[in-house]
């Protein structure tokens, strides 16, 4: 795009929190059309205090939406292959925002709340995900388009302990559960939205913040011995190691969820009942077999492969790589990508062309790290 | 011998036709992490503004350009165990690749020291 000398040159946007970062040594770039901090102190450093302590992310980029009025669930329900109406207030589900042909539009987060469904969609699809929520829900459904909030995630083992700190009663969450709670003095709290979710195969929390209080919040947060600010760039190889997939790169509109290794995503009602967007195409998917699929790759020796190398079996391509890095966590390249259902079984010997050369790739069962999230039911 | 500079943030020490070639402490610092270097092979070829080597961060893959023609007579297998001596000495033991120059006219267009500072301070 960035070649096309008749476009408008675009404004890159200012979040809430920009002035705050820069403070902090913070190196910006621009991000889904904003000014970001990709490092502070180092991705490498970054990383492995996540892994080990507890890393603060601002993602204000994200687009936080309310969807509020009568049956909006069961409405949302068409475009989503998840157990959205059943949802139970302060659960949160992990979905996707289906095109009509099946193909994914977006990967999201919904929480039923006593306010009304609450959607966390990727900053750089967010505008696209409001027009078409808009155009395909009843206009009986509302859409509040939350822009006057900062998201921030804290990440990390010691997370818990951290936030406890700042804010009573948090401990309640478990995983994938959210809820409000008071923030600040007795006299005048604050209200924030949290959930004990997060991007990096860590325990950890998502915490909605409105933006004129976000500066005083991560203050307070990093003032706490586990908590240092860590950027996009940390964020991105804590994903790929706990195997996470990235929106526009291991997800588009030309694969559909069974493809995306998302099934875990279609409930078992929305399986026997249909009922949503291109439900023929992934039923059929689930039932046969996709054509290509989502997969975890490790990578023999030290050369990272990345996004947009071709992979091979001998001499025929068979799949792309979508997501590919260095793993900070165990010294060693590491990547995801698409392959023929041929190829997809968990040790398959394959091979990625970088620069000309053969690598040798195999099939490996994701996560790479083992998550660590703090599950009802499980003790850990 | 005379340090020159590109303004790609490569070093070039020139001892007569022979010369050694890195990338600059700003380049290292704006790359970040450093987990893999690929160096040319002796006896290789090099183009001025050709690809030369190859050095990737966590998050991304670069070129090293050649920044004078000539002929490689040694990559520094050093940075194939320890990539990460291209942070730490960036000017010195994370060195890339020696050549024998085959233009030495090719120097006049390199920045030295001074002018190489105001270039970076300039960005």
């Amino acid at each position: 795009m960035s070649d096309d000398e008749d476009l408008e040159p675009i404004e890159i946007l200012e979040l809430p929190l920009d002035a705050w970062h820069r403070a902090r040594g913070a190196r910006m770039v621009e991000f889904a059309g904003y000014h970001m901090p990709i490092q502070y102190e180092g991705i490498m450093a970054e990383h492995l205090w996540t892994r080990g302590n507890a890393g603060l992310f601002d993602v204000s980029h994200m687009g936080q939406l309310m969807l509020t009025g009568e049956d909006a669930a069961v409405a949302l329900e068409a475009l989503v292959p998840g157990d959205i109406s059943v949802l139970q207030e302060g659960k949160m589900r992990y979905s996707l925002l289906l095109a009509e042909d099946g193909g994914v539009l977006d990967d999201l987060m919904i929480t039923a709340t006593p306010m009304g469904l609450y959607m966390v969609v990727n900053g750089a699809v967010k505008w696209d995900d409001m027009g078409y929520l808009r155009e395909h829900l009843p206009d009986e459904v509302t859409i509040n388009h939350m822009d006057d909030r900062a998201l921030l995630a804290l990440q990390g083992p010691k997370a818990v302990d951290a936030l406890l700190r700042v804010v009573p009663g948090v401990d309640a969450l478990y995983f994938m559960e959210a809820g409000s709670f008071f923030w600040g003095p007795k006299t005048d709290p604050e209200p924030l939205w949290i959930s004990r979710s997060g991007y990096t195969g860590e325990d950890g929390f998502e915490i909605s913040v409105p933006a004129m209080h976000a500066r005083k919040l991560v203050e307070e947060l990093c003032a706490q011995p586990e908590v240092k600010p860590i950027g996009l760039g940390a964020r991105d190889s804590l994903r790929l190691e706990a195997g996470l997939p990235l929106y526009g790169h291991d997800m588009n509109p030309e694969i559909d969820p069974v493809e995306g290794n998302a099934a875990f995503a279609i409930s078992k009602r929305r399986r026997a009942d249909g009922g949503f967007n291109g439900a023929e195409r992934i039923l059929k998917a689930l039932a046969d077999g996709p054509s290509r699929k989502l997969v975890g790759l490790s990578v023999k020796g030290k050369m990272p492969v990345r996004e947009g190398a071709p992979i091979y079996s001998e001499n025929e391509q068979v799949g792309m790589i979508t997501s590919g890095g260095f793993a900070p966590s165990f010294g060693a390249p590491i990547a995801m990508g698409y392959v023929a259902n041929a190829h997809i079984a968990i040790g398959t010997a394959l091979e990625a062309e970088v620069r000309g050369k053969r690598v040798a790739i195999t099939v490996t069962a994701t996560p790479f790290i083992p998550h660590h999230y703090h599950r009802r039911g499980k003790t850990v | 011998m005379t340090r020159y500079y590109t303004e790609d943030h490569e070093w070039i020490d020139v001892d007569g036709e022979t010369a050694t070639v890195g990338i600059t402490d700003y380049a290292q610092s704006q790359l970040g992490d450093i987990v893999f270097a690929e160096v040319p092979a002796t006896g290789a070829t090099l183009k001025k503004g050709g690809d030369a080597a190859v050095v990737e961060s966590v998050k991304a893959a670069s070129d090293v350009y050649a920044p004078v023609s000539g002929t490689v007579t040694e990559g520094n297998d050093a940075l194939a165990g320890d990539p990460a001596l291209v942070n730490s000495d960036p000017e010195g033991d994370g060195w890339f690749f020696k050549l024998t120059l085959s233009d030495t006219s090719e120097l006049d267009s390199l920045m030295d020291a001074t002018a190489y500072k105001a270039f970076v301070d300039g960005l």
